[in-house]
């Protein structure tokens, strides 16, 4: 074994820190009177954000006839709305790296991640909680496979192998984490969340996405969070033409707490494909 | 060029007595030009009755332009008889939605799903276009010249200046003048300040000129103090802009849906002795007003 648990969890101290303004954007954007210039001033105090905010907004999407040089120009020029909008999405995304050497397909990454996040924040409304929360179904899709970004940013030939085996035998990618590294990627995601002080009932949904019925006590975020995740490789089992193995199912604890069958659960989330078109949109940029 | 507005309400419909004099239709402008092209701008409740009228003279030519897709400006071209009817050529244009990335297709007919409206957008039978137009990019029907330009509103709304032979017209579709976010002795203040008078200034030289314009006023002043940042404009920030940018006449429009016809009146009194002295002509928008160029 090239590497073991240990060296992994001890690995996670090279880890950036997570970026405060993301923080900042999705606490404010959950408030219904959010303030403008609160927005503008946190989006305008991270650089990298700023730069990628204004690349968007000058793409030819936007089709504007004026260069935006600024964040303020570029509220008073297409409107606080639509900056918010872009903002979340640039800032949610830019938490993780753009490549890695492990052969990790970033945009089949990507595209998972928002897919859990949309579902989630779907399911979430179903089961009527409130809008505050939502946000957080939202941002714990996103985040729910950090610990696989972490592997293959900072153990990309340790990843291979991983990534290798699942390709030639499709078993459960956590099982052969757990074998070959002696970790899962939701594990070490939990890890590196907790590390980043992220909320602890994020933290929980992100370390047992994998494993909802080994947690007591697990609430709305923890199960949601699994249920969106099978949910969404369901879809993706089904869309796809391997059938080798039969599609995922959700476990009794994902069905009790959804108190509907999988299939009336997608056939009620009728927009469910233009809200991830609408993600797709940000991964292309 | 001939325009006749046929909507001039905000927001919703509102039919009753209190809405006789001035309409309770939303947003539609009818405009002939002098070669009898067809041109209309937005698909508020005012495009259906507009759509019954044309039936007499088919088939049709029209060039639809959406200054953005909220409900009031698009709520009644479901029932533009005209979409129904094939040999009809018609040209909707207007934004595509960044951030939904959303065509405008989409969005109208999203409105007519079945869960919405008994038929949907792929059984109209007349042929229709759709086009993606940029900002300051003129397109061109006979001779006159349609130009689109961003005018500030929560999200992307095109106000569209219509010339030709000499003449022109001006629609700022839902706009509130850009405003500062920060407060006086807030850092930024200054900075900001700048970007906003910028914009409104890109906004004032668009409209240099321009012989009619009608312009997005809902509020007074007063109401504008608990409703700034919602998105339009007040009859001050309208006669004030006109007037800078040496607009000949203006009309005030996008009445606000529990505006009644004796409030707009006594509105329109107070602003004609509060403006006595601006040299542009201004009057509050009235269904049916009939406008020649």
């Amino acid at each position: 074994m090239a590497i073991d648990k240990q060296k992994l969890l001890a690995s996670l101290d090279s880890v950036p820190a997570f970026p405060s303004s993301v923080h900042k954007i999705l606490e404010l954007t959950s408030k219904t009177d959010c303030q403008p210039k609160e927005l503008v001033g946190v989006i305008e105090h991270d650089p990298i954000l700023t730069i990628k905010v204004l690349k968007l907004v000058n793409s030819a999407y936007f089709g504007l006839s004026r260069e935006v040089v600024s964040i303020g120009h570029a509220v008073v020029y297409v409107g606080l709305n639509t900056i918010k909008n872009v903002a979340i999405s640039v800032a949610a995304k830019g938490v993780l790296p753009k490549n890695n050497k492990a052969g990790l397909d970033m945009d089949e990454f990507w595209l998972h991640s928002l897919t859990v996040g949309v579902i989630g924040r779907m399911l979430a409304r179903i089961k009527g909680l409130p809008e505050t929360e939502v946000a957080n179904f939202f941002v714990a899709g996103l985040l729910h496979d950090i610990g696989k970004i972490f592997l293959a940013h900072f153990h990309p030939t340790d990843y291979q192998a991983v990534i290798n085996e699942y390709s030639h035998t499709h078993k459960a990618i956590a099982d052969i984490e757990e074998t070959q590294l002696g970790i899962s990627h939701a594990t070490l995601g939990g890890k590196l969340s907790e590390k980043w002080e992220l909320p602890s009932d994020l933290i929980r949904a992100i370390s047992h996405h994998h494993d909802i019925q080994d947690l007591t006590d697990a609430g709305d975020l923890e199960i949601g969070l699994a249920c969106a995740n099978s949910i969404a490789n369901h879809m993706y089992h089904e869309s796809g033409d391997n059938n080798e193995n039969p599609p995922p199912v959700l476990n009794k604890i994902e069905q009790d707490w959804l108190g509907m069958s999988l299939e009336d659960t997608l056939a009620s989330m009728a927009d469910l494909d233009s809200e991830i078109s609408k993600a797709k949109m940000f991964i292309e940029n | 060029m001939k325009i006749r507005l046929r909507g001039c309400r905000g927001s919703i419909p509102v039919p009753g007595p209190t809405t006789v004099k001035y309409g309770g239709n939303t947003t539609c402008h009818e405009i002939i030009t002098d070669e009898g092209e067809l041109i209309i701008i937005d698909g508020g409740s005012g495009i259906r009755q507009l759509g019954l009228e044309q039936m007499a003279h088919l088939p049709l030519n029209v060039t639809i332009l959406i200054t953005h897709t909220h409900w009031d400006h698009i709520q009644g071209i479901p029932f533009y008889t005209p979409l129904f009817v094939p040999g009809n050529k018609i040209n909707i244009c207007g934004t595509f939605d960044p951030v939904y990335g959303k065509e405008l297709r989409e969005i109208l007919a999203g409105q007519m799903e079945y869960c919405y409206f008994p038929v949907c957008e792929s059984e109209l039978n007349a042929e229709i276009k759709y086009t993606n137009l940029q900002e300051n990019g003129e397109i061109t029907i006979g001779s006159t010249r349609i130009t689109p330009i961003i005018m500030s509103h929560p999200v992307l709304n095109y106000g569209y200046r219509i010339a030709s032979k000499g003449k022109s017209y001006f629609f700022t579709g839902d706009y509130e003048p850009a405003w500062n976010i920060y407060q006086p002795n807030d850092e930024g203040y200054e900075f900001y300040q700048q970007i906003v008078d910028e914009q409104n200034q890109v906004n004032c030289n668009f409209m240099q000129d321009i012989d009619v314009a009608v312009m997005d006023s809902q509020y007074t002043l007063e109401e504008y103090e608990t409703k700034q940042g919602w998105g339009h404009g007040t009859f001050d920030s309208s006669i004030s802009l006109a007037e800078k940018a040496n607009v000949k006449k203006l009309y005030l429009t996008h009445h606000d849906p529990t505006r009644t016809d004796k409030q707009l009146d006594i509105i329109y009194a107070e602003l004609k002795e509060k403006y006595s002295h601006v040299k542009c002509d201004f009057e509050i928008a009235k269904e049916g007003t009939e406008i020649n160029l």
